[in-house]
């Protein structure tokens, strides 16, 4: 024992939880925040605090802290950085010992990394921008259900990214109108088509009809093309007994794959449903409502890199991960880092890709990067270069949009994804000759070229708002 | 803008059957097809030839066609077995697999002679 008696009364948080001596263990769990401290504060002082309160701490000191070993459940803060090109925040590195946090609980590591900590007044602002899970606590989670060895032999697509569209209008369609829909993206050549996220079980189309038909597209398609087919099935509910019962009755259609919202839903309803698809052998498409709300800020919330992790050990086979080139955020560099986290064994710190951390994930299998949002056929040399073939490519304007229909816009997409991984199989540049490519592959496909004509000029050049903080002084 | 055209793929029609990966795209001349098998050479991947009756294409199994060629990196090698495959099955598709062995999963799959009634 250190000292005798209880002193009462506030002390430094840096003389507890600052420790620029720590060397942190193989089996912490490692946290990177960007703070922005209230003007005056010092920097170890504001550190200290982000790890006192994400962890043990509070802002005085009681008298049970000596019922315990608190320097062995600490979290320590035991590096800081400046932030390139900025003149007031830090990057403060944090150390947690793996036994404050229960076993398979994403729910749990954010409650404590994002909780109480995010509204704390000495600081202005902050950010998570990276989390090194170790392989210990990685072994403790689930995963994704089935990940991209197993989908490709499910559904029998090799050597080639795979296809989807988001059915639009987004809301307002009747089941079997609905159902058309889809069915027509399918034989046209697509793997996937998609509900979007805010089709649930509205008055205008109730999910048992919407799977119903919806069904019956997939397989009159696989009949009609030879090829297998899925549709996301959308089962996000307001309740997980519900959620499961539409899990339950999408199983008893045969569909191979549904569908659900991590973020709206939560992590519990998420990691519960992945396990379901474990047991029952479907494939979970995951979409991301809501995370632009806590990640595109780039000095508050959390970045979408920690979310891509916690997705993939909370269990997902599909994410979305945004396109670069269409019409939603994200930098070429940064995605390149986050379907990294998505899809690879093990993954090294680099900076330039904004990863703060080796991460290994071990065996834990990967998820299909899902680049969504504004792209069309003139984007494909582009996006099969960046996203390579462990990936879906959806296009929902872009194939619904078609002058003739949904089936030769479809036709269109799987033209063009197939003659760019020709050219790229034998060796030429996509992005370079992107248009003799593409127009080469419009010479035998009549709905490639109207394709091209018709998006020719759309483009999406705005600048990125959440940059990778690099030096510009 | 042109007038809108069908989009002709029929159940009764064999000929709108797919079979996957370049399938979309015309048949290849024999550059490009000497193109792709380099290519899944170059990856490291082992090839392996199958082939199907076309109206079976869909499924999980097609025949083997001998046993992979493991380690086999020449081409002409490589396209013979193909052309030896076809010759004794000229009506079935004959595929070209790549088997990513790290990944315990096919790198590239693609047929290389089109079956009877496919262009």
């Amino acid at each position: 024992m250190a000292k005798k008696g209880y002193d009462a009364g506030v002390k430094e948080y840096r003389d507890t939880y600052w420790m620029p001596e720590y060397e942190p263990k193989d089996t912490d769990i490692l946290a990177c925040f960007k703070i922005t401290p209230q003007p005056g504060v010092p920097r170890e002082e504001v550190a200290a605090a982000v790890a006192a309160e994400s962890s043990t701490g509070t802002w005085t000191t009681v008298w049970t802290d000596l019922l315990t070993d608190l320097d062995h459940y600490k979290g320590r803060a035991y590096r800081i950085e400046d932030v390139p090109g900025s003149d007031d925040a830090i990057y403060a590195f944090i150390a947690y010992p793996i036994d404050l946090f229960e076993e398979g609980s994403i729910v749990n590591v954010l409650t404590s990394l994002v909780g109480n900590v995010f509204g704390f007044k000495a600081l202005r602002a902050l950010r998570l921008e990276d989390i090194r899970f170790p392989i210990a606590y990685v072994m403790t989670c689930g995963g994704p259900p089935n990940g991209i060895q197993v989908e490709r032999d499910k559904m029998n697509k090799y050597g080639r990214p795979m296809l989807g569209c988001t059915i639009k209008p987004k809301l307002g369609l009747s089941a079997k109108n609905y159902g058309r829909a889809c069915y027509e993206g399918l034989r046209g050549g697509l793997d996937f088509t998609k509900d979007d996220e805010n089709v649930n079980s509205q008055p205008f189309m109730r999910w048992r009809d919407r799977f119903g038909f919806v069904q019956d597209a997939i397989e009159k398609a696989e009949k009609e093309t030879g090829e297998r087919k899925g549709h996301y099935l959308n089962v996000t509910a307001p309740t997980p007994e519900e959620m499961y019962k539409r899990a339950e009755y999408a199983k008893e259609l045969g569909t191979p794959i549904i569908m659900h919202d991590f973020f709206t839903a939560g992590f519990t309803a998420n990691t519960g449903l992945a396990n379901w698809c474990r047991d029952n052998g479907l494939l979970l498409h995951i979409h991301r409502a809501m995370h632009a709300v806590v990640d595109r800020n780039p000095n508050h919330g959390i970045h979408f890199r920690v979310l891509a992790k916690c997705l993939r050990l909370s269990g997902g086979d599909h994410m979305h991960s945004g396109t670069v080139v269409g019409k939603l955020e994200g930098d070429r560099e940064s995605t390149l880092g986050w379907i990294d986290c998505m899809r690879d064994s093990f993954i090294k710190e680099d900076r330039s890709r904004g990863i703060f951390f080796d991460q290994d994930f071990g065996s834990m299998p990967g998820m299909l990067p899902v680049a969504s949002g504004g792209i069309h056929v003139w984007h494909m040399p582009a996006l099969v270069n960046i996203f390579g073939d462990d990936s879906v490519l959806q296009f929902g304007g872009g194939t619904l949009g078609h002058p003739w229909g949904n089936a030769a816009g479809a036709a269109a997409n799987r033209v063009a994804v197939e003659a760019c991984v020709e050219a790229r199989n034998a060796g030429r540049e996509l992005e370079k000759e992107s248009k003799e490519i593409l127009t080469n592959a419009a010479k035998h496909s009549p709905e490639l070229k109207i394709a091209m004509e018709t998006w020719k000029e759309i483009k999406f050049e705005f600048d990125t708002v959440d940059k990778l903080d690099i030096q510009h002084k | 803008m042109s007038k809108v055209q069908d989009y002709p793929s029929r159940l009764g029609d064999n000929s709108s059957r797919k079979f996957e990966t370049f399938s979309y795209l015309p048949a290849m001349n024999e550059k490009q097809i000497r193109q792709q098998v380099q290519y899944i050479v170059d990856q490291g991947y082992n090839p392996g030839v199958e082939h199907t009756e076309v109206e079976n294409a869909m499924d999980n199994y097609w025949y083997m066609w001998k046993l992979p060629l493991f380690g086999e990196t020449d081409v002409d090698t490589i396209l013979a077995e193909c052309k030896e495959c076809h010759d004794a099955n000229p009506d079935n598709h004959v595929r070209l697999i790549g088997y990513d062995n790290y990944a315990q999963s096919q790198g590239a799959s693609m047929v290389i002679y089109r079956g009877k009634g496919f262009k």
